[in-house]
């Protein structure tokens, strides 16, 4: 019997709110499948299962805000046989008796029926039990202002990371010029070929020379945890996306490293578009290894950025403008970004550091071999 | 002339007459044949008076021999006539059973839709009136199960005077259920008053809280539970049948979709009867709007008994539908 837990979203997160089951007991999963969804004030998470199996019972209700960690459901793991005669009455009793229709505007309504108290026939649940329990929840919250709740709710959230970061991590910044005209060459050759609508954009050339950088230098990638280093061997960047509302979220694009450039850039619309919508996956929150944030949209020139813990690095990329570049006893203007890197010196070095930020600036070098 | 409408003081027996002469001045071809509808008038006096009026020709005294004379129905409405056969009760009936369910309903299909057999049979039906159990049962629900007839419960005075034209002119078989308790029913009818139509259900009263689905003589009764409920802020739909076969579906999804409840009233009895079609029907078509589970007030399961108190008892009351709907309801403070 396997348990699923409430997952970590971020180290921020304490607590999440259960908000949709999207499976019931008796259904089959399968590992990478959406059974949840649950919010963290930071977002509106869809959460994968990591299991392949039966689901043997669901322990916490809709609506239900509970701590990390906490089980769920659990989850009859294939080969094992079904619990047979139940030892224990599940933890959510659903009511024996609702009529079809008090079940109808339950659904409508988004009222829980085990929070509503039956009046009918041996304590069945009408229609009119329904609609007075929704008098009774809504009427004190009301009038609800979500989106204040969740703004205040997502900068609370990022205090508290920012704040723990700047208090744990012994942060050492480094910073380097790279020369982009080969990679914006070998881009406007690559993207004449492409139609509108496959263009790439030079982020993904970044994202690709970060991970495959991470290679290099492994000391970048994974989690510090309990007083020690977790290198990972998988490469899943956290791509930093400022919300239209305010805040910022930074859900992992994962295995960076052996994706295509073509697949990369399709992947990072699709999550751009899903962290604006609010409707990300619990991977994509707690996967990230490493944090990439690219404010050249803004002007920035040079980045200082602060590591989303427990990751141990962050690179920061600034806007890509022709500067003054002398090569060869010669000045001409080039392409340049300034890039730097943010990292935690309890698990490497500057000069480590320095070696990540040189591979990713050769590693631009050749952006054909991305 | 000024617009309000005319009416008569009139019972559901003479209303029925009316429909009779009515029916033999518009037709040649239409004649009654029963036991006793002559020169006795009818066993319920329905036929009083058509004897001298139309004659022995076209008022035709049978034998005791229903299989007989309802088979001479089928044989003349085949013939190109128009008959309407009495049988005196709905007990009676099954006599006959063998001419209504295996040739009048059958010969159209039989004969590879050659032969037609508008004929049109009459029958009480219904208990009441202490005429102990071979006169008081309700079988016309059993009728309903038979494929090629149409089966008619006319509950008020305009079906008892509207039904039997638009049966006439129907090209196949069909059944109309009079029932015993109403004959003497009394009420004002439209100077008018003419044939009806035959395919819808009514909505006899209008309400949003239950449906209460009945037909024929308990259509009375129904409607003054409706009334004693109504005091207590119960708002009832009464929705009268009309006809058995075909059931009108439509309207009963659309009464219980509205009200999400519904209590059944039928005076037959409970097990295979046409209430078990309602409630399956419903079931079928409208599960997810139901607020509880549908009820329904029967006959008690017995031959229906003589003695007054005793047959009150078997056969649904007022008192008891309100009783039912009370408890369905259940009117939350």
């Amino acid at each position: 019997m396997a348990e699923f837990r409430m997952p970590s979203l971020g180290a921020d997160m304490e607590a999440g709110t259960l908000v949709e089951w999207r499976i019931h007991p008796g259904d089959a999963v399968k590992r990478g499948a959406i059974v949840a969804v649950v919010d963290t004030e930071k977002a509106t998470i869809e959460i994968e299962i990591f299991e392949n199996g039966v689901v043997e019972a669901i322990h916490v209700r809709e609506g239900e805000k509970v701590p990390v960690g906490t089980v769920l459901a659990t989850i009859r793991t294939d080969g094992e046989a079904p619990r047979s005669p139940a030892p224990a009455a599940p933890a959510v009793e659903v009511p024996a008796r609702v009529s079809p229709l008090a079940r109808k505007r339950a659904e409508e309504l988004g009222i829980d029926l085990a929070t509503v108290t039956g009046s009918g026939e041996r304590g069945a649940i009408t229609r009119d039990d329904v609609e007075r329990s929704v008098a009774r929840v809504t009427r004190p919250a009301q009038p609800e202002k979500p989106s204040e709740d969740r703004q205040a709710g997502l900068r609370r959230v990022i205090a508290a990371a920012m704040g723990r970061s700047k208090r744990e991590i012994p942060h050492y910044y480094l910073g380097i010029d790279i020369d982009m005209s080969r990679a914006m060459a070998w881009l406007a050759a690559e993207n004449s070929k492409r139609s509108v609508t496959d263009r790439l954009l030079y982020s993904v050339l970044l994202l690709r020379a970060v991970a495959l950088a991470v290679h290099e230098v492994p000391e970048m990638n994974g989690f510090w945890v309990d007083g020690a280093f977790q290198p990972s061997a998988a490469v899943h960047v956290g791509l930093a996306i400022s919300l239209r509302q305010g805040g910022l979220v930074a859900p992992a694009i994962h295995d960076i490293d052996k994706k295509r450039l073509d697949e990369l850039m399709r992947e990072m619309l699709d999550l751009v578009k899903r962290a604006r919508a609010g409707v990300l996956r619990s991977s994509e929150f707690s996967d990230p290894t490493i944090t990439v944030t690219n404010l050249g949209e803004q002007g920035v020139q040079t980045v200082f950025g602060v590591i989303y813990p427990p990751q141990v690095a962050l690179v920061g990329f600034g806007k890509v403008a022709e500067r003054p570049w002398a090569a060869g006893g010669m000045i001409g203007a080039r392409p340049v970004i300034s890039a730097s890197l943010s990292a935690d010196h309890r698990v490497s070095d500057g000069h480590r550091g320095g070696r990540f930020l040189a591979a990713i600036d050769r590693l631009l070098q050749e952006p054909e071999k991305l | 002339m000024s617009g309000e409408a005319k009416t008569i003081r009139t019972t559901y027996r003479e209303a029925i007459r009316a429909a009779l002469r009515d029916a033999l001045q518009r037709d040649e071809r239409v004649f009654l044949m029963g036991e006793d509808v002559g020169r006795y008038g009818g066993c319920f006096a329905v036929s009083k008076g058509l004897l001298d009026e139309f004659g022995p020709e076209r008022i035709r005294d049978t034998p005791l021999s229903e299989a007989a004379f309802v088979g001479a129905g089928i044989g003349a409405a085949m013939g190109g006539a128009r008959p309407i056969v009495e049988i005196m009760t709905v007990n009676f009936s099954l006599l006959a059973l063998d001419q209504i369910v295996n040739n009048a309903a059958t010969i159209l299909h039989m004969s590879g839709g050659q032969f037609n057999i508008p004929l049109v049979i009459r029958m009480t039906t219904g208990a009441g009136r202490q005429l102990a159990a071979q006169h008081s049962h309700s079988l016309e629900g059993w009728y309903a199960h038979i494929p090629g007839i149409k089966v008619l419960v006319p509950a008020t005075l305009e079906d008892a005077r509207g039904m039997l034209w638009t049966a006439l002119e129907d090209p196949d078989p069909v059944l109309i259920f009079e029932h015993g308790s109403l004959y003497n029913m009394e009420g004002e009818l439209a100077v008018d008053a003419g044939p009806v139509e035959i395919h819808r259900a009514a909505v006899r009263r209008s309400g949003t809280d239950v449906s209460l689905i009945t037909y024929g003589g308990t259509l009375g009764k129904t409607l003054q539970a409706a009334q004693e409920v109504a005091a207590e802020g119960i708002s009832a739909e009464v929705v009268d049948l009309r006809t058995l076969r075909p059931l009108d579906t439509e309207t009963i999804i659309g009464t219980v979709g509205k009200t999400h409840r519904a209590v059944i009233v039928d005076e037959g009895w409970r097990s295979g009867s046409i209430s078990a079609e309602i409630m399956a029907r419903i079931m079928e078509n409208v599960f997810y709007e139901l607020d509880a589970p549908v009820a329904r007030l029967c006959s008690a399961e017995v031959p229906i008994p003589y003695p007054k108190h005793l047959e009150d008892s078997a056969i649904p009351q007022a008192a008891e539908i309100a009783a039912a709907i009370r408890q369905l309801v259940r009117k939350h403070g």
